[in-house]
């Protein structure tokens, strides 16, 4: 039989990651070759080479506008993740307020955000305060369930050891539930990360005068495509570091996890 | 009944039930001082739910636990216990599992590491202080374990077959060594196990539990006392010894 390409690696070949760079140049060079042959209109698709200029021509402009997203994201994620370890622990602790209020809590996470964005401007005024709520409200939801999953599921023969010795509640989480947590925790806020920057752009969508999501009604508005794929671009480019950040600071927060995925993994 | 009992740890008439069925029925033991006593039975006869009770996790339906003279049913953290899980945290290191009975009576972490690191050389263990578990054997996270049993500083350790994980080899080694570190540590130990040799080589008494729901059926006085030269396990006492406890525990 003929090889099969390398869809399918075989299992343990080395991981290389350079190979998503093949298909990403390949249609880089589709793209801009369409653009320079005019099958399609530069000014509806520009291509690659006039988004690169663009994003160097407004370098600085999206620097401050970027920055100021990122403000809103951190500040909002901050929040969140305090507001969600706070509620987890509580819900965990006390049966009652865990079985009322989960059902809310799940009830929240049906309503778009996109549809609350214009109520929060209405109410909290077009300054970085409503940003920073929308952030929160995607945010918070992904976190505390993940760790009230993982507090749940902690070692009941762990838990019952400690007791044995004496352990007050708060040294059951302290040093059993929120470090058997933390890699429950770091899933959820890798996508409470990258749903905080997507949050604060749509908030800034509706109204403000700073921020990537402000630039991007700004160059729409003036039929600027390639600068909006130049701040497209950026906004995924913003996610995916943040993402990255979130696992350093796991591999940071966790280096027993190396082994352990070693061992078993 | 025990009147007036001067052993360091003993029980009177315990029972225990779930819904109203009796596992285990009448237990009594005692634990002298620097003794060391074997429960023996196999498998579902009410070893871990006795073991539940002595340790004060779970309350008695019937029956007292003392401890120097003291009563202590349904009292936990008196008497150490140890399990066949080592139950070593993956997150933490050797010297800071070991020193989590310090830390959770509430001493500081800086005093409590100086005082655990002492006893590293004696559990054999020197080098591994800042080590995380999963880089340890078996026989070694064992030791690890017992040795963060010993930090709890209370003098009768219940162990629940804690090296029946292991390898028979490395269970070998670990009985020979436990025995040395209870003497060094001055500690007195309840031992549970369904391995009949292994209760026969470590004990001065050896308790048989049987029946449902479970009664200790014989209590047998190991000959030659401890401390016993290496040749026992292949004595004509040990084997006669241990075809009666046998028997004992098919009768039923």
């Amino acid at each position: 039989m003929k090889k099969s390409p390398n869809i399918f690696k075989p299992a343990g070949s080395p991981h290389k990651s350079w190979l998503p760079f093949i298909p990403a140049a390949a249609i880089l060079l589709i793209w801009q070759l369409l653009n320079i042959s005019g099958i399609i209109p530069p000014y509806m698709l520009p291509g690659p080479l006039q988004v690169l200029a663009a994003f160097a021509g407004d370098f600085q402009l999206l620097m401050r506008h970027l920055l100021y997203t990122l403000l809103e994201a951190l500040s909002g994620l901050a929040i969140a993740v305090t507001a969600a370890f706070v509620l987890a622990i509580i819900m965990d602790a006390n049966r009652f307020i865990k079985q009322s209020v989960t059902p809310i809590l799940l009830l929240t996470q049906t309503m778009p955000v996109i549809a609350v964005a214009p109520l929060l401007i209405l109410w909290m005024g077009y300054g970085i305060a409503p940003k920073i709520m929308l952030v929160f409200l995607t945010c918070f939801f992904p976190v505390t369930i993940g760790l009230l999953g993982a507090f749940a599921s902690a070692d009941n023969d762990a838990l019952r050891m400690l007791q044995s010795m004496g352990a007050k509640k708060r040294q059951l989480y302290f040093y059993i539930k929120i470090p058997q947590g933390l890699p429950a925790f770091f899933s959820g806020l890798k996508i409470a990360g990258s749903y905080s920057i997507i949050g604060a752009v749509i908030a800034e969508w509706l109204g403000g005068d700073a921020g990537l999501g402000v630039y991007m009604i700004r160059v729409r508005r003036s039929y600027s495509f390639d600068k909006m794929f130049a701040v497209i671009i950026l906004v995924s480019a913003l996610s995916l570091l943040l993402i990255k950040l979130v696992s350093l600071i796991e591999k940071a927060a966790m280096p027993y996890r190396k082994g352990i995925t070693e061992n078993h993994g | 009944m025990f009147t007036n009992n001067t052993a360091q740890f003993y029980c009177e008439g315990i029972v225990k039930e779930y819904y109203e069925v009796p596992v285990v029925q009448d237990i009594s033991l005692e634990l002298p001082e620097g003794g060391f006593i074997s429960l023996l039975g196999p498998s579902g006869v009410g070893k871990t739910t006795l073991f539940n009770v002595l340790s004060g996790v779970e309350k008695p339906d019937g029956g007292r636990v003392y401890l120097n003279g003291e009563d202590i049913t349904g009292v936990s953290g008196k008497v150490s216990y140890m399990l066949q899980k080592d139950l070593l945290l993956e997150y933490r290191t050797v010297l800071d599992n070991v020193i989590l009975p310090l830390l959770i009576r509430g001493e500081k972490k800086k005093a409590a590491r100086e005082q655990a690191a002492c006893f590293f050389p004696i559990f054999g263990l020197t080098g591994y202080e800042k080590k995380y578990p999963y880089e340890l054997s078996g026989g070694m996270r064992q030791r690890a374990a017992l040795l963060r049993t010993c930090m709890t500083h209370n003098s009768v350790i219940l162990l629940d077959e804690p090296f029946s994980a292991l390898d028979a080899i490395t269970r070998r080694k670990m009985q020979a060594w436990y025995a040395e570190i209870a003497e060094q540590m001055k500690v007195s130990t309840l031992f549970i196990t369904h391995d009949v040799e292994e209760a026969l080589i470590l004990s001065d008494t050896v308790y048989i539990l049987n029946g449902k729901p479970g009664k200790i059926t014989n209590k047998i006085e190991v000959i030659p006392p401890r401390p016993r030269d290496r040749d026992f396990p292949v004595s004509n006492e040990f084997a006669q010894q241990k075809r009666f406890i046998l028997e004992a525990i098919g009768d039923k």
